[in-house]
């Protein structure tokens, strides 16, 4: 209690009454006051928060799986109890398998080489080059263009009659490539605009960690012969797992949720939503917002999706770190 | 925290890690210096190269962009198609404005994006200070929570986000897109890490003494130790705003309510897709953008990085 023979002055910053000791009733008060200050302060500094969160994004996370058990619309004040039905038509409808397969086939199209060249180009970046933020800054310009912006430019580059792409390809002597109408080449065309905005941010998050690597370890590796190739698979990427593992499961996080690249590959129109005139690249997220909010606002439909994606989500996090977790021990 | 000044020096740069080594005391014996030398491996030609190659890869989208809104659609289909700046562009950006209401649309967004991003700097540092600096029961337990929730994927919870708001009366308001956005769970976390090592308790503790109250000390003491960080975490925060697109789309739908991202996808929407004039529109949106990632990129570089290593 050594803090108790301290307050002198009143916690909320008011000057003390002139004469140098207050009234004994008084002290009490502020020895009263500062200990609530000290004990509640941090929980007030907390509040908000946890308040503003547990509202807008845990309430209506959890509340999705009430209202996937509901034959729920928003045009209708009835919301019949359904149970799992609206999973049962989920995973009956061909199109949910269907925008799956596309999520799963854009994901790894964009993920795999994006990391890997994020890795290589973190490696080139330890190098002592000239210039280190100017070829930082290059590198994550990309990042600042909004989704909508990529989508919207890079959709013409890969645009069928007028676009570079297939400009260039054409004067290399292969044939004009109608992007979106396949369905390899449109989630192509997809993966290239996440991996376009992406590679350099992480990039930039491997330099961080590989710069954290002490330098001993690449002095023996070097003393042992290792080439700067070899220092990068058997000593950097060995010691940076964890790193590598997160931003694993960060791009898995968002490669499955992919929205804007699709909806506006296609056009932004009925199109878009569907993703193509056959559906070729409707990722999740696109069939989540056509049964939501594109026709009918089926509610009890599109939060059984949601949450469904959210157990894909959660199994997919989980399967990475375990393979992740499997190689190291293998190693 | 070893390295408490990381926000500080904005671009931690790779020589700082070289300064020490050579610097070492005595004078080094010639194996030492070889090893040195090999270590220091100074870029070749082909790394200067790569590099170049990367630079175009990133600029080269956003250039091209430029090109096209500068020139009538005409040129387009020209052979081989155009890679100069025409001069069409003043015409473009008056079409723009006439097809949508893009100058609503920019304050839209500006509005949204800086009260989000105020709001996340101040209630993270707020956050960020107790957790880092107050002393109370749970604390570990529930800075464990926020670093959970950094990985929950919160879009999925749109359907309810969307009654709520219908609910409130917000929906096709700016306040549907601002009120999910005043916290952020990376935004208190990255606060927290920073101000534990930039903060010493020493000075909390005297200010206490000179019986200061909590909310006072963080008010002359914490915010501005904080600066440095919170002028990262405004930067990531302002871009993540602007650049919001799935729940903007979702909840406004009045022309005059849109945000910037928004009256862009209604613009590359139209039956005929018009591009002379919807890449002058993603130019627009995207050069406020490039302005600020001109004045403060090194601080975004140095968040991700800082972000990297702790988080």
């Amino acid at each position: 209690m050594t803090i108790a023979a301290k307050p002198a002055a009143d916690p909320a910053g008011r000057s003390s009454p002139a004469a140098g000791r207050p009234r004994p009733e008084r002290r009490r008060f502020m020895h009263l006051r500062y200990r609530l200050d000290l004990k509640a302060s941090p929980y007030l500094y907390i509040a908000p928060f946890f308040a503003l969160f547990a509202v807008f994004g845990l309430f209506p996370l959890g509340y999705t799986a009430w209202v996937s058990a509901h034959d729920w619309s928003l045009l209708s004040d009835e919301h019949a109890y359904v149970g799992l039905g609206n999973y049962q038509t989920l995973l009956s409808d061909p199109y949910f398998w269907n925008a799956l397969g596309n999520t799963l086939s854009i994901l790894l199209l964009a993920t795999v080489p994006q990391l890997l060249a994020a890795l290589l180009l973190a490696h080139l970046l330890t190098l002592r080059l000239r210039g280190q933020t100017f070829w930082r800054m290059g590198m994550l310009l990309p990042n600042v263009a909004s989704v909508v912006a990529v989508a919207v430019i890079f959709s013409q580059l890969f645009g069928r009659d007028f676009g570079l792409v297939n400009w260039v390809l054409e004067s290399l002597g292969a044939g004009r490539v109608d992007w979106q109408t396949g369905s390899a080449t449109s989630h192509i065309a997809i993966a290239v605009m996440v991996a376009w905005k992406w590679t350099g941010y992480n990039a930039l998050i491997y330099l961080a960690a590989m710069q954290a690597v002490p330098r001993e370890v690449y002095e023996a590796a070097h003393l042992d012969g290792a080439s700067r190739m070899q220092q990068l698979f058997h000593v950097t990427v060995p010691m940076i797992r964890p790193t590598i593992v997160f931003t694993v499961i960060v791009s898995t996080i968002y490669g499955l949720q992919i929205f804007a690249e699709p909806q506006l590959f296609g056009g932004g129109g009925p199109n878009g939503v569907t993703g193509g005139a056959s559906r070729q690249f409707q990722t999740l997220t696109l069939y989540l917002y056509e049964h939501g909010f594109n026709r009918g606002f089926e509610f009890g439909y599109a939060s059984a999706v949601a949450w469904t994606m959210f157990l894909v989500i959660i199994v997919i996090a989980l399967l990475n770190y375990l393979f992740i977790r499997r190689i190291r021990s293998a190693s | 925290m070893t390295r408490p000044d990381l926000a500080a020096a904005p671009a931690p740069d790779t020589d700082s890690r070289w300064a020490g080594r050579t610097a070492l005391p005595g004078r080094p014996t010639h194996r030492a210096r070889a090893r040195m030398r090999a270590l220091r491996e100074q870029p070749g030609r082909l790394a200067y190269l790569t590099m170049v190659a990367v630079l175009f890869f990133s600029g080269f989208p956003l250039y091209y962009s430029f090109v096209v809104a500068s020139r009538d659609n005409s040129a387009l289909a020209q052979v081989p198609p155009p890679v100069l700046p025409g001069a069409n562009l003043v015409a473009n950006v008056e079409r723009v404005f006439a097809t949508v209401p893009f100058g609503t649309a920019l304050w839209n967004s500006a509005v949204v994006s800086v009260s989000v991003t105020a709001s996340v700097v101040f209630f993270s540092t707020l956050a960020g200070f107790a957790f880092a600096k107050l002393e109370f029961k749970g604390a570990k337990v529930l800075l464990l929570a926020v670093v959970a929730t950094m990985m929950v994927p919160v879009q999925l919870g749109v359907i309810p986000l969307f009654m709520l708001m219908v609910e409130l009366e917000w929906t096709d308001t700016l306040w549907a897109v601002i009120a999910p956005g005043l916290v952020s769970a990376f935004g208190v976390f990255f606060m927290t890490q920073y101000l534990r090592g930039a903060l010493p308790g020493s000075l909390i503790e005297s200010a206490r003494m000179d019986g200061a109250s909590t909310f006072r000390i963080f008010w002359q003491i914490v915010l501005p130790a904080a600066r440095p960080a919170a002028v990262v975490l405004g930067v990531l925060t302002f871009l993540t705003s602007w650049n919001d697109y799935f729940w903007p789309l979702i909840v406004l739908s009045s022309p005059e309510q849109q945000t910037v991202q928004v009256a862009l996808s209604t613009l590359s929407g139209g039956y005929v897709t018009d591009q002379a004039l919807v890449l002058t529109g993603t130019m627009l949106a995207t050069l406020p953008l490039l302005a600020v990632f001109a004045l403060l990129g090194k601080y975004m570089i140095s968040g991700i990085m800082q972000g990297a290593v702790k988080g």
